[in-house]
């Protein structure tokens, strides 16, 4: 399977989650998507010290996880693209901020340390919650919300149009490239001399294609807007699930939960 | 350079979202004013393509590594900056959302960094003004010697921009202890080297597309009377060229000699001044001048740290939390036990 069999094969991985049925599915992609955008912001804003409170807004997405039925180690198979890039800047951070924070038994650990196993969490965290957002809503749902929100048109179209296109435009260079590698044996990628005609090929016929596929939008009465058959009212549960989960994150960022708990044990 | 969510604080990523919202707003206000419906068609399988197209690795001659062509630059020469940049926010927001390529939070980043300098800056201060000067004379040839020189300047100029930008969003946010001089000296030397391949790769692309079709490009058949800016055009072109690679190596400079003492002298994210200002005799009491940039820092920095006073107050806080948040480990492991419990029996 080539690089881009597999971005198609996670594509329709994604479609086959947004199309299970649960709780969370059934919400209005208007009010996950404003409890995602609240948890990711309270998430982010953390002190990059504060481990512990930190800590505890894990049980967000792990509690949501469960209630939407999709298994959490799907999503973190996805964190294998991201976190080398989180940790690449948070690695230096134990190098340059060496000041022992505190002591576990005899070991200090410095504010470094601390400040990049935080920097991680958040990273891990944070992804948890887009995953789950886009695991449990359809595209067109999704676009129909950001309309909502008033997101121009134009926009919201483009990006329906090219997710349609994605799956299309990438089936047909992959094929290109499998095609090309049986012809070129032993060889790792494009060679110098099909730089250009590679993928200009392609490109010359996709223009040709848009101009189509604009007559056949045209023909199925197209003009400038698309229409949506189902429309998910925001209801009450709806109210209640953004704001229920903002207030909870709030609380969460303000108690530090972990040490009240710790308490509980720690004298 | 995808920016993950980690990386920003709020506040910068507000910001971002912001400028590249208003960017997005004026080029969709362009794009109705020109009304040009049959575009949008165009753009999705143009973006669609670009999206697909940057996963096909090109061998580089010499070496065993391969490389990427630059989607900015190839979409603005085709549709030009504004459908060009909407079509990048699209492709930055499926890689976003369905790929994990970068964050949610970190999408108005993300955009300003790889879609408007690619676009615009890529567009009105290189692509248009090379294609239109009389840089190498007239001619078919001559054409297309300057769709080379445009695609490279303009990949290696908009994604030194692009890198400068993510360090100073990290740095803003005071995400990294990494100094800035330092960060700059490790991003912008790799960026040099891919943006040189990116352009070399797009230009292939865009050389392939006027040979046979060059109707479709941008700015390639501008008249002859268009000829007469070419001495100004090139006097554009070189300045910032100049801006942007002075700007580079000073900095470059001007970080390496003293990257260690910066790393001695403290916290660096209050930024260059106050680190510069630090008493050096203050040298052999450490802990002391590391006060000092803690105190310096916080009337200065600009995203304060708000529980720092009150975080260190005890140690027995600290065992409390360590307790605590292995008890939260605890409680999150059994929901996700309890959740697989349940879904087990209820698909028996």
């Amino acid at each position: 399977m080539n690089k881009m069999e597999k971005a198609l094969h996670e594509l329709s991985e994604m479609d086959a989650l947004a199309a299970q049925d649960s709780p969370i599915h059934r919400l209005s992609p208007l009010s996950k998507l404003i409890a995602t955008v609240v948890y990711i912001v309270v998430t982010v804003s953390f002190n990059k010290y504060q481990l512990s409170g930190l800590a505890v807004m894990v049980l967000i997405p792990v509690f949501l996880f469960q209630v939407s039925g999709i298994p959490v180690r799907t999503c973190f198979y996805k964190l294998r693209i991201v976190l080398p890039l989180v940790m690449a800047v948070g690695l230096f951070n134990p190098l340059f901020d060496r000041a022992p924070m505190f002591y576990v038994g005899s070991v200090a650990v410095s504010g470094g340390v601390v400040s990049m196993l935080s920097l991680m969490l958040k990273g891990v965290f944070c992804l948890m919650m887009s995953f789950l957002l886009i695991a449990t809503t359809p595209i067109d749902s999704l676009c129909a919300a950001l309309r909502r929100l008033h997101v121009p048109s134009m926009l919201v179209t483009l990006l329906l149009l090219t997710y349609r296109y994605v799956g299309v435009m990438t089936e047909e260079l992959a094929i290109m490239t499998d095609a090309y590698h049986l012809r070129a044996p032993g060889q790792k990628g494009i060679h110098i001399s099909a730089w250009g005609s590679f993928l200009g090929q392609v490109l010359l016929r996709s223009m040709d294609r848009a101009q189509e596929l604009y007559s056949s939008m045209l023909l199925r009465g197209y003009e400038g807007e698309f229409r949506y058959a189902k429309t998910s009212p925001f209801g009450a549960v709806d109210a209640a699930y953004a704001l229920g989960i903002s207030a909870l994150c709030l609380l969460l960022r303000y108690v530090n939960l972990a040490e009240t708990l710790g308490r509980l044990l720690v004298r | 350079m995808h920016m993950a969510d980690a990386l920003l604080a709020p506040a910068v990523a507000a910001t971002m979202y912001a400028a590249s919202g208003v960017t997005a707003g004026i080029s969709v206000h362009k794009l109705r004013k020109d009304d040009e419906p049959q575009k949008l068609p165009t753009m999705a399988v143009a973006a669609a393509l670009v999206f697909a197209g940057q996963m096909i690795n090109y061998t580089i001659p010499g070496t065993g590594s391969s490389g990427h062509m630059c989607g900015g630059m190839l979409l603005s020469a085709l549709l030009g900056p504004q459908a060009g940049f909407l079509s990048m926010i699209v492709i930055l927001a499926i890689q976003c959302l369905f790929f994990a390529d970068g964050g949610l939070l970190a999408l108005g980043a993300n955009v300003w960094n790889m879609a408007f300098y690619g676009c615009f800056v890529g567009y009105y201060l290189i692509w248009r003004p090379i294609m239109r000067s009389g840089l190498f004379g007239s001619g078919k040839g001559a054409q297309r010697a300057r769709i080379i020189l445009a695609s490279i300047l303009g990949c290696v100029i908009t994604l030194q921009l692009g890198a400068l930008s993510v360090v100073l969003e990290t740095s803003l946010s005071g995400i990294t202890e990494l100094p800035f001089g330092a960060f700059v000296a490790l991003m912008q030397p790799i960026h040099l080297a891919i943006g040189l391949i990116e352009g070399l790769i797009t230009s292939a692309v865009l050389v392939f597309v006027f040979e046979s079709r060059p109707e479709l490009l941008r700015d390639v058949n501008a008249r002859p009377g268009e000829a007469k800016r070419s001495l100004k055009a090139t006097i554009a072109i070189l300045a910032v060229v100049a801006l942007v690679v002075g700007g580079g190596l000073s900095l470059l400079a001007s970080s390496n000699p003293d990257g260690l003492e910066w790393a001695l002298f403290g916290n660096a994210e209050a930024g260059y001044a106050e680190n510069m200002a630090l008493d050096e005799d203050d040298f052999g009491v450490q802990s002391d001048a590391a006060d000092k940039a803690a105190a310096i820092q916080e009337h200065t920095s600009l995203l304060p740290d708000y529980a720092f006073t009150n975080s260190d107050s005890a140690a027995g806080t600290t065992v409390s939390g360590i307790v605590g948040a292995a008890m939260v480990a605890a409680v999150a492991l059994l929901i996700c036990l309890a959740g697989g419990f349940f879904r087990k029996k209820h698909s028996k």
